[in-house]
């Protein structure tokens, strides 16, 4: 068993289940599962995963052609569904499932489309799921901030929260998109929002001030500025700098995704290098910190952010396909299918910078595993990357195909850390939970949920470093994925699949407050959005499995 | 002022087009309604209207005639027609909420059949062209705040979607246009429309000549010179000038309707639409929005594509979903006479549909589900009526540009009439029980 939150690595261990939870012990009545000789680990927690909403179904209509050759036939317990970059709901469920995964974050939704995204979730079978509301851009956030109104932008992300049903605060290009709706793109942190006397410094560091008034369990989930810019890991690091001290000092305040997209050192695109080095080393003298990888993938897949500066750019940079999608008062998307090439330079560069991100960043708690799905790749690439992270010799395989200029550039063909099955069950669940602040998940203490994920692989027979592909083979297809204490998944098939739950948070702030910011938000509103504030909220009711997390302001 | 029994409610979503105004006052006392107010004339035509021409039991034809029928016969003999039919449609959708859809959805996938919804003659070329370019669109709130150019080519918003204007175009109020001199309209058409009327700038364009003026719009946005005097019957002066508007504007959306996705070439309008707002990018800031018709035919695209990966025309037969418009759509398969069931829902397809199609959906069984009494409910096997999505009963549809509302109801449907999404539960629980002996 790995169970690193509660200091479990590789022990021989006995799991009892009830009703739903882990608990001290069962009856002799009690079904057995023997998974003697296989790794069991707390269920997978995603922090982040396109996977629910406007833009990711806008990908879906776009790419008939990713759906074709991927497709899941109807069965008497599982619905009919495609993929392959973009899979659909019940598909995306299943397949995490067979990963061993059970829980999953959608981080990017736009306010006003929230309802949306929701619906999907609501589609999507057996994981527990939320999902991340975007702020970053959003006209009442930058206009309370810009105000000096803290307190009063507090109450009103309390209320949009409630409203959207969301999770945590998801910030994109802070500024950077607002300028994109003028086709205006920002450069760094320090520049001016259009018709907005802000900067994206000081709408990161406002909304970081309000998570911490706000006491939600995850920190600000951050986009950085400048994916589009080629040389871009200086912004990286200042963005984590932008609020350092802002914190209380026994956790992170800032967590910032998809580190590699905004990685890179270089002037041109025949210069670009790995700003991984520079950006682990930020990151291990700074714990107020939290990063996940956002590896890439050699494969044809689908781009898809709030980000529309920079999907514009890549449109421009590839000639594909260019969806965009701006939304009035609060964001933008774009979606652009591309594939990452292993002769590409610039891909085999990226490729490298998220590997040695995670390498050399000390702390695996701190650090995650992601491919920003669908972004850098797909989730059910994971086992492969897990194997990258777990074997120099399967990086050096991979090492071996990619453009040779990238390789001699990079670092990673020097660094020999290999990842334990502990660091992995770290950085796949117990770590991200923990970062979530979900404290029933990401372990397998008494009080968790029993979500359980065992692999058919005996870590004291194999060694990952030698025998990744027995690695992969094993993390790809779950022995046996359980759920909230269902069997759901037997040896890679799905066996029973029920619904889980949608987690959002309630943070209540003063009644004074609460109703002075929704007074003032009645008058804006009407002027800013083109629906009545009457119909945009939703009702607890509309989620099909509400779980509402209670938390208590500082105001 | 509102006695014991009569109610005011405010901020009643219309389910009529793809503009879902949400602002419509409506009055009802005794279940019925009195008035609806802030609407368009079509808005509160559909709430004053809605009970005439209106069946209030299931009809099941027998011996050629349709008599009145109960419920529960109704939901077995749908289920028996449909789990013994070989090839059968499920046909509408948009005009219900997406709860319905995603019920229409499963019992396609449980009877293997095909799942086709109105874009199939409406926008279903915009879906296509889509999928070949992209498409660079927002909310219709950033048309409202932002826009100083307005297009509206081959769409009549005045008939077809009365409010858009006022709501989110020329006569809108937004953040940095508040004025309707701040912003310049103009209308491409055929003819000269009552939108036209409305617009700074009217642009006839010959009947089935939009590709080549479209062609030639991105030749001048491109700075090409154009060799010829006349395109589609506009100078080329006019075609010069209005790129040049288009090129120098802050913000300019472009609107377009069935003038581009039923005349000539069809999605390849569509096509050259996309790429020239995709062009213009380059130099300004452009977005463009198809004018999605009924009230939830967004909603419907959607719920299909994130269950099957398809927005429409997605066939089930072999137990995975298949997208092949031409192949997998409605019409063509009425036309090919493959279909031995159909299902009609939030649409009147004997309405709409050519001749042949409709000659032979009628030698097939029917099963149609609505609202109101139409020639489609005539040619069918059995009838259900059903009560409104967004007078009766609630659900979620999904404005023109992928908004997602909530309706609610503001009278109780009458008694006995079920929900879109009631009927289709039922079916599909009897059609289960059919297909696995249980």
């Amino acid at each position: 068993m790995y169970d690193p939150l509660n200091r479990i690595e590789g022990e021989k261990a006995d799991i009892s289940i009830r009703d739903g939870k882990v608990v001290e012990g069962v009856s002799d009545g009690a079904t057995i599962i023997d998974a003697s000789g296989m790794i069991v680990m707390p269920g997978g927690v995603d922090i982040h995963s396109h996977i629910a909403g406007a833009k990711v179904n806008a990908g879906r209509i776009l790419r008939p052609e990713d759906h074709e050759k991927d497709v899941e036939k109807h069965t008497s317990i599982t619905r009919a569904g495609t993929g392959h970059s973009i899979p659909t709901t019940y598909t995306t469920g299943y397949r995490y499932a067979k990963l061993g995964y059970t829980t999953v974050f959608e981080p990017a939704t736009p306010l006003m489309k929230t309802r949306h995204t929701h619906e999907e979730l609501d589609d999507t079978p057996i994981v527990d799921k939320g999902c991340f509301p975007l702020f970053g851009n959003d006209w009442h956030t930058i206009e309370y901030l810009q105000q000096g109104r803290v307190e009063e932008c507090a109450a009103y992300i309390a209320w949009m929260l409630r409203a959207t049903k969301g999770y945590a605060i998801k910030i994109v290009n802070p500024g950077g998109v607002e300028a994109w709706k003028w086709g205006r793109s920002l450069v760094g942190l320090d520049d001016r929002v259009p018709n907005f006397e802000l900067t994206p410094r000081e709408i990161i560091r406002g909304i970081c001030k309000v998570n911490q008034l706000l006491h939600l369990p995850h920190t600000i989930h951050v986009h950085t500025n400048d994916l589009a810019k080629i040389g871009n890991y200086q912004t990286t690091i200042d963005t984590m700098d932008s609020v350092r001290g802002l914190g209380n000092e026994n956790k992170p305040s800032i967590h910032i995704t998809h580190v590699q997209f905004t990685g890179r050192t270089g002037s041109a695109w025949h210069n670009v290098g790995s700003g991984a080095p520079e950006i682990a080393d930020y990151v291990n003298k700074h714990d107020h910190v939290t990063v996940d990888m956002g590896q890439i993938v050699f494969m044809n897949t689908t781009t898809m952010t709030a980000d529309g500066a920079f999907q514009y750019m890549l449109y421009q940079l590839s000639g594909n396909k260019w969806l965009n999608s701006d939304v009035e008062v609060e964001t933008g998307s774009g979606v652009v299918p591309y594939r990452y090439r292993r002769n590409n330079y610039v891909n085999a560069i990226q490729w490298g910078i998220g590997l040695e991100l995670a390498l050399l960043i000390k702390d695996p708690w701190r650090v995650y595993m992601t491919t920003d799905h669908p972004n850098g790749g797909d989730f059910t690439k994971y086992p492969k990357i897990i194997s990258w992270l777990m074997s120099r010799k399967a990086r050096e395989k991979s090492l071996a195909r990619i453009n040779r200029i990238a390789r001699n550039k990079l670092d990673l063909p020097d660094l020999d850390r290999e990842y334990s099955f502990s660091e992995i069950a770290v950085v796949t669940r117990a770590g991200t939970a923990k970062a979530l602040g979900l404290k029933e998940k990401g372990h397998l203490g008494v009080g968790a949920d029993a979500d359980v994920a065992v692999y058919n692989i005996d870590p004291r027979k194999v060694d990952p470093s030698r025998d990744f592909r027995l690695v992969r083979k094993a993390l790809k297809k779950a022995a046996f994925t359980i759920k909230g204490g269902r069997i759901v998944v037997k040896n890679g098939e799905m066996v029973e699949t029920p619904m889980g739950r949608t987690y959002w948070v309630d943070s209540s702030v003063s009644e004074g407050l609460r109703s002075k910011v929704e007074s003032d938000l009645r008058t804006t509103f009407t002027k800013y959005y083109s629906v009545q504030m009457d119909n945009y909220a939703m009702a607890d009711s509309e989620l099909a499995h509400s779980s509402r997390i209670n938390v208590k302001a500082d105001v | 002022m509102t006695t014991l029994s009569k109610k005011i409610i405010s901020n009643v979503v219309c389910p009529f087009c793809g503009s879902t105004c949400d602002d419509l006052e409506v009055t009802v006392e005794d279940g019925k309604v009195l008035t609806a107010r802030s609407g368009c004339s079509s808005s509160s035509s559909k709430f004053l209207s809605c009970n005439i021409e209106r069946p209030l039991t299931p009809f099941i034809r027998k011996d050629g005639e349709l008599r009145e029928a109960s419920y529960e016969d109704a939901v077995h003999r749908s289920a028996e027609i449909l789990a013994n039919a070989k090839y059968p449609v499920l046909y509408g959708w948009g005009s219900t909420c997406n709860e319905a859809v995603r019920a229409g959805l499963e019992l396609t996938e449980w009877v293997g059949g095909v799942i086709d919804n109105t874009a199939t003659f409406c926008h279903g070329p915009s879906l296509l062209a889509s999928q070949e370019v992209g498409m660079s669109t927002g909310t219709l709130g950033e048309a409202m705040h932002q826009a100083d150019l307005i297009i509206y080519w081959g769409s009549n918003p005045v008939h077809s979607h009365p409010h858009h204007i006022m709501r989110y175009s020329a006569l809108s109020k937004g953040r940095f246009r508040s004025s309707r001199k701040e912003r310049r309209m103009v209308v491409v058409d055929v003819r000269r429309t009552d939108s036209a009327k409305l617009a700074d700038q009217f642009i006839q364009v010959t009947p089935n000549g939009d590709y080549e003026l479209l062609c030639a719009l991105r030749m001048a946005v491109r700075g090409d010179e154009l060799e010829q005097n006349v395109v589609a019957g506009v100078p080329a002066e006019r075609i010069e000038e209005l790129a040049e508007l288009m090129i120098s504007c802050e913000f300019g959306v472009l609107f377009f309707g069935l003038g581009l996705t039923a005349s000539e070439g069809r999605h390849r309008n569509v096509d050259v639409a996309l790429s020239l707002v995709r062009d213009l990018n380059a130099r300004t800031k452009f977005l463009i929005f198809p004018m999605r018709g009924h009230f939830d035919i967004t909603g419907a695209c959607q719920v299909s594509a994130w269950i099957t990966g398809f927005p429409y025309g997605v066939d089930m037969s072999q137990g995975y979903p298949r997208y092949n418009p031409g192949d997998t759509t409605m019409i063509d398969i009425l036309a090919r006479k493959d279909c031995d069931a159909a299902v009609v829902i939030g649409a009147d397809a004997a309405s709409n549909f050519p001749a042949k199609a409709t000659r032979n959906l009628a030698k097939i069984p029917v099963i149609s589900i609505d609202p109101h009494s139409s020639p489609t409910a005539l040619i069918s096997e059995v009838v259900f009526p059903s009560s409104f999505v967004g007078i009766e009963t609630g659900g979620v549809i999904y404005r023109m540009d992928g908004v997602a509302i909530m309706t609610k109801p503001v009278i109780p449907p009458p008694p006995g009439v079920h929900s879109d999404v009631e009927i289709l539960q039922d079916i599909l629980s009897h059609v289960k029980k059919l297909k696995t002996g249980q």
